[in-house]
């Protein structure tokens, strides 16, 4: 089959599609669905981090004005058996290839004989407005009987440690280990040794629209309804059809447009499900939506990891072997199972060729909100502790740390590169394709190259000012398995309809997919109708977590489609009385080579397939004009970037100024570049965020400390430098148009860039900075130190 | 987070608004701009029984000079404020502080009288108020009587106000056209509360200094004066080496607060760092 | 019985109304009592900007006013920035700058913008940078948006925008 393409729109910079409804304030997030009657529902959450629950009298609020329904924990599991196993899960490659010991404490929708954390859901009001539901809030009785916090990872695992879990007996509720070479034999004959603990502290995805979900039961159907601000429609309703007790089939998950994500919103919380259930209680429409002391109290936290490094090196700083014991602080629950732990494991090595390393990880239960991935998922946590781990090798030698990460580089010819380690899909580590020295040296070519710079900071040192140079450079694992889906459908008017499973958050995926449909069938993006995030469109879908949604959706639309074409060309020629060998694909339709007149539009080919009387199909092709296919990736591709700072110091106030941020950057095909921009602009500006303003903290007794935003900063227009941006592209050879994923890439480099920055800074102090975030204070105190 | 309910009442005068908090017994929160306010309303951190709703007094919104004084309504808005040519024209120490008194669209509601009543010790309005040594009108039950900014901050959020008496005017005296003057604050955010910061006036006479007034926001419980600082400079003078003593000083005469921003050690360190530049700046500018 | 307030203002060169309790917030009653959905609610304690209206031609937070304050005022949301469906420079220069993603905070980024403009019309960067960050984004990282605020202004010197204001 021929194709004659004019100018692609695969590569272009296409305005977004998205942006007319969303500029004019059209847009639709959850809270803005009015149904009637709807009910409204706020949580009755704990006030205490740790403590079994004697008694939840909700008699005074079920009487209070304007209440309709009221539900403690207790009561629900009468009605409700515990929901299964909804840990996310680890295919069976990876277990037999990893040693791993993981339990999956099942959280109940509503706590019902101990809450485990402060902001944890004991009791649920439905009533006519948010309003009178969070006044009827203040008349219920909760009799808690305090239990000791445990608020710290190492504490946790003490033998005298409360235990959240007690029918595990422990606070351990995962480990693995992962390696190769052999990593203590190779420390022990190294040169040289550095022994370090790197501590990455709790942040969160903070998305602007919190979470919110309308329930609504239909009692003619016996069917649900459930709009979430989700990321994961399909998974939602697999569950929804465990607690509701009703098939897949009857239930329908939808996200309308979603406030940003960002992982946060990756998964199935309680209220997912809890509020539909509500709703068929109650026979009227249920809502919550989540407001911003809610979500800083109870939507998942991430990060908050400590590692132990070892690594031992030799004269010219290389790597000869590296070990990290790591903690991962996981909070009350884990519904992630391995997921962020394994990713922090998996990613370590980054760039570099090490041949001796080894990993292992526990998860750790505290009295904190569960932990669930948030932009990078691990990937910030490993950068950190390896791009600090480099510097301060180049610091023990005396050299330049630009020097030992070329010398450690994994070169542009050695591609693809097998690491010697499995994913998490179970598959072999193999970097595809990438360059990352070509990204080191344009990165260090845009700010005027690494002499210069030097030479700049020595004659400000001289004047009492501290600038600094700091790289963080990483690789990421981008488009994961196990599959998405995609179904392609010529309908009557000749436009091409698309659904799939993937969950947009504000991506611009309307506008990239078209743009790919675009290209494949040769039709213009406004003739694209695509259907995301709605489980009513498509039957099996995964949704978009994990910078997976181009890779995956790109593939399984180009298997589609392909397939879809086979089909419409063999109509085609029987509408044309030709061979299939004689047809193209071209803007207006199929025709025959040679001969433009001869033509048939893809809407006179969608008549053609229908079933029936006089239909145009030949014989042997089945009538319908849509393909549907599940396209499960070989594996992972591998996206890199370097992210370098310019900082300056100021060792009076502690405040770093960054003067410039240059991020040289592979995601591999670009679809859009506007859009991919975006992305990673956004999370350089998240992970900048992390690293030097954002902070969940609690005290000693699990009392979140950070429980507005006039304590968990986000960073303002005023706080994010120009970020300069360079490209490089490394087409994927994995799937068919050679893209890579570029979510999450933006927030894995600013907390390395910056720490190494700080410490080029401030070198002539000796300070390291090994712990985020960065305070200002911690500066100060840190200079003042070091004068004594 | 919905506030809990109230009475709703929306006074057209003084004498009725201060009839309404008499008459609720110091219980009635006053509502100004409500951009402190409410929040805490919303969080249900407070939850007065009834409201006092000042906004339909357009009698308490005015600027004016009158005899070397600006003369400033209590719910004249920090946006009025930002662009009026009267106080950038005679008070330039508060048209600078202005601009990082939160953000456009906090000051188009936001009020001078209610950032004074409401006494944040991290607010910069009361931290002017000082350095400029104002006072302010208040009207209660017993009459109307003057507070002078000393005598007015007695704790965290907590004023010389009684439970019935409103705020109705800021006074300020012009400040001389040669003064010097600077704000130096630091903040984790652009508009964020401070979590030190330092406003200074200087007027130099001839070699000397003829006043020096150092006042203080978000390092001690509440917005102070940098009494001993002022006194060094008098005497010793603008030159750098007195500024270095009158800053240390500062620092060892504050009495900083710990919190989750900072600690009591770091802001005693910035009242140093700020003072410092503060008086620099405004030396430089003292003609 | 709770107390109940009568509410009566222009939104959006419109006349409206409607009944509400006092402690009813501007932007619940703009969302619900009069169908107004596009001012967004991200924070309810007068932090992120996401909620940011025009109240009387002036950029105001409406999650921490209350509807009853609003009586008799002349508002502005973004449902009322465009006229007959033409954009206003501003929402045509984040279109083409890309200047929003999900789109949550992109209302209250362009009734901030929007006054800010008509005090500075011709603005630096810096300020520009500064006045910007009164509403949090948490997609964008700002460069696009302070682009497009940017663009906007030079759009807005070369030509007079009828948006009806107070």
């Amino acid at each position: 089959m021929a194709e004659q393409n004019s100018a692609p729109y695969v590569g272009r910079s296409l305005p977004r599609r998205e942006d007319r409804r969303l500029l004019t304030g059209q847009g639709q997030f959850v809270a803005d669905l009015a149904l009637p009657r709807m009910l409204h529902a706020a949580f009755v959450r704990s006030p205490m981090a740790h403590a079994r629950i004697r008694s939840v009298d909700l008699s005074r609020a079920a009487t209070a004005p304007g209440v309709a329904y009221v539900l403690s924990g207790a009561e629900l599991f009468k009605l409700l058996p515990p929901v299964p196993d909804t840990q996310l899960n680890l295919p069976n490659k990876w277990k037999a290839h990893v040693e791993h010991k993981m339990l999956a404490p099942q959280q109940p929708l509503l706590a019902t004989d101990k809450v485990r954390h402060v902001g944890e859901a004991i009791a649920v009001i439905v009533a006519e407005s948010r309003y009178a539901a969070e006044d009827a809030m203040e008349l219920v009785e909760v009799d808690l009987e305090s239990l000791p916090a445990v608020v710290d990872t190492e504490a946790a695992l003490a033998t005298q440690s409360a235990i959240l879990h007690e029918q595990f007996a422990t606070n351990l509720i995962g480990a693995f280990s992962i390696g190769k070479g052999d990593v203590d034999a190779a420390l022990a004959r190294a040169p040289h040794r550095l022994e370090r603990r790197f501590y990455h502290h709790r942040y969160a995805a903070m998305p602007m629209e919190c979470r919110g979900v309308v329930g609504v039961y239909d009692q003619r159907t016996d069917s649900a309804t459930i709009w979430s601000s989700t990321q994961v429609v399909h998974w939602l309703r697999r569950e929804a059809a465990a607690v509701l007790r009703l098939p897949e089939a009857r239930i329908r998950c939808l996200a309308l447009d979603v406030g940003g994500g960002f992982g946060v919103k990756g998964h199935v919380y309680p209220e997912d499900l809890l509020i539909p259930f509500l709703a068929r209680a109650v026979g009227r429409p249920v809502r919550w939506i989540e407001d911003r002391h809610e979500h800083l109290l109870c939507a998942c936290h991430s990060r908050d990891q400590i590692h132990d490094v070892a690594v031992g090196f030799d004269d010219a700083g290389r790597l000869l072997a590296f070990r990290d014991h790591f903690i991962v602080d996981c909070g009350a629950w884990n519904p992630i199972g391995a997921g962020i732990a394994y990713n922090t494991a998996a990613h370590l090595l980054g760039p570099y060729k090490v041949e001796n390393f080894a990993a292992d990880a526990r998860v750790v239960t505290t009295n904190k909100v569960p932990n669930a991935p948030y932009r990078g998922a691990g990937r910030p946590e490993a950068s950190f502790a390896m791009e600090r781990s480099i510097d301060l090798i180049a610091r023990v030698l005396g050299r330049d740390p630009v020097d030992v990460r070329r010398r450690n580089m994994i070169a542009g010819n050695e591609m693809p590169y097998p690491v010697g380690i499995p994913y998490r899909d179970g598959e072999p580590i193999v970097y595809d394709s990438g360059d990352f020295p070509a990204e080191l040296e344009k990165a260090l070519d845009t700010i005027g190259g690494l002499d210069a710079f030097r030479t700049r900071q020595c004659a400000a040192r001289a004047e009492g000012r501290y600038l600094g140079l700091g790289l963080g450079c990483y690789v990421e694992g981008t488009g994961v398995g196990p599959f998405e889906s995609a179904l392609v459908r010529i309908d009557p008017s000749g436009k091409i309809y698309v659904s799939s499973g993937a969950c947009p958050q504000g991506q611009g995926m309307e506008t990239i997919f078209a743009q790919i449909v675009a290209d494949a069938w040769l039709v213009e993006p406004d003739d694209v109708i695509l259907a995301l995030a709605d489980t009513a469109a498509i039957p099996i879908g995964f949704g978009t977590i994990a910078s997976r949604s181009t890779v995956t959706v790109s593939a399984a639309i180009h298997h589609a489609s392909a397939r879809l074409k086979t089909k419409a060309f063999a109509i085609a020629a029987n509408l044309l009385e030709c061979a299939v060998a004689d047809l193209e694909l071209r803007p207006g339709g199929i025709g025959i080579v040679g001969v433009p007149d001869r033509t048939v539009s893809l809407a006179d080919v969608a008549r053609a397939s229908r079933p029936g009387w006089d239909h145009g199909r030949p014989a042997g092709i089945d009538a319908g004009l849509e393909e549907t296919y599940y396209y499960e990736p070989p594996t992972v591709t591998w996206t890199s970037a370097v992210h370098l700072a310019l900082v300056e110091v100021d060792i009076d106030t502690g405040r770093i100024d960054i003067e410039r941020y240059v991020i040289a950057h592979d995601c591999g095909v670009v679809v859009n570049p506007m859009l991919v921009e975006g992305q990673i602009i956004g999370g350089a500006a998240q992970g900048l965020g992390g690293i030097l303003l954002e902070a969940l903290t609690y005290d000693a007794q699990g009392q979140l400390l950070t429980g507005s935003l006039m304590d968990y900063l986000l960073p303002t227009a005023s706080d994010i430098p120009e970020i300069e941006l360079i490209h490089q592209s490394s087409p994927s050879p994995l799937n068919p148009l050679g893209v890579k994923g570029v979510g999450e890439g933006g927030a894995i480099g600013p907390p390395a860039a910056i720490a190494n920055a700080v410490c080029d800074a401030l070198q002539p102090f000796g300070i390291e900075c090994n712990a985020t975030p960065l305070r200002p204070e911690q500066i100060v105190e840190a200079v003042k130190a070091a004068r004594r | 987070m919905k506030p809990a309910r109230f009475d709703y009442h929306a006074p057209e005068s003084v004498e009725e608004a201060v009839a309404l908090l008499g008459r609720f017994g110091g219980e009635a929160r006053v509502l100004a701009g409500g951009q402190s306010l409410v929040p805490m309303m919303n969080f249900r951190v407070v939850a007065p029984p009834a409201l006092i709703d000042l906004n339909r007094i357009p009698a308490l919104a005015y600027i004016r000079e009158e005899a070397g004084m600006v003369l400033i309504g209590a719910m004249t808005r920090q946006r009025q404020l930002e662009f009026s040519p009267v106080i950038r024209e005679r008070l330039p120490l508060l048209a600078e502080a202005i601009g990082l008194v939160g953000h456009l669209p906090t000051r188009s509601r936001g009020t001078i009288g209610g950032s004074i009543a409401h006494a944040d010790p991290s607010a910069e309005i009361p931290m002017v108020l000082q350095a400029l040594e104002g006072d302010v009108v208040a009207q209660g039950m017993r009459g109307t009587r003057r507070i002078k900014a000393a005598d007015l901050f007695r704790a965290p959020l907590t004023t010389a106000l009684e439970a019935d008496e409103i705020l109705t005017e800021i006074r300020l005296p012009v400040m001389p056209v040669k003064s010097g003057y600077a704000v130096e604050e630091f903040s984790r955010r652009h508009g964020d509360f401070a979590i030190a910061a330092i406003a200074a006036t200087v007027l130099r006479a001839g070699d000397g200094c003829a006043t020096a007034r150092l006042a203080t926001s978000g390092i001690g419980p509440v917005s102070a004066r940098l009494r001993a600082a002022e006194a060094v400079l008098e005497r010793d003078g603008l030159g750098a080496a007195a500024i270095e003593k009158a800053a240390k000083l500062a620092a060892a005469s504050v009495e900083p607060i710990t919190d989750h921003n900072a600690s009591a050690e770091f802001r005693r360190h910035l009242t140093d760092v700020l003072a410092r530049r503060a008086l620099l700046r405004a030396s430089a500018r003292a003609r | 019985m709770p107390q109940l307030v009568d509410v009566r203002m222009t939104v959006n060169g419109k006349q409206a109304s409607g009944r509400c309790e006092p402690r009813k917030l501007l932007v619940d009653f703009l969302r619900e009592d009069l169908g107004l959905t596009g001012t967004h609610a991200g924070c309810e304690h007068g932090i992120c900007g996401a909620c940011t209206i025009h109240v009387n031609g002036e950029a105001a937070r409406s999650c921490i006013m209350f509807a009853v304050q609003a009586d008799g005022a002349e508002l502005l949301t973004i449902e009322g920035l465009a006229q007959n469906g033409a954009f206003h420079p501003l929402q045509e220069a984040f279109h083409e700058q890309h200047g929003l993603q999900c789109g949550f905070c992109t209302p209250g980024m362009l009734m901030a913008a929007l006054d800010f403009l008509a005090v500075n019309p011709s603005p630096t960067e810096a300020e520009i940078r500064e006045a910007m960050s009164s509403v949090v984004c948490r997609c964008t990282g700002y460069r696009d948006i302070l682009r497009a605020v940017a663009a906007a202004a030079a759009k807005m010197r070369d030509t007079v925008h009828p948006v009806r204001q107070g």
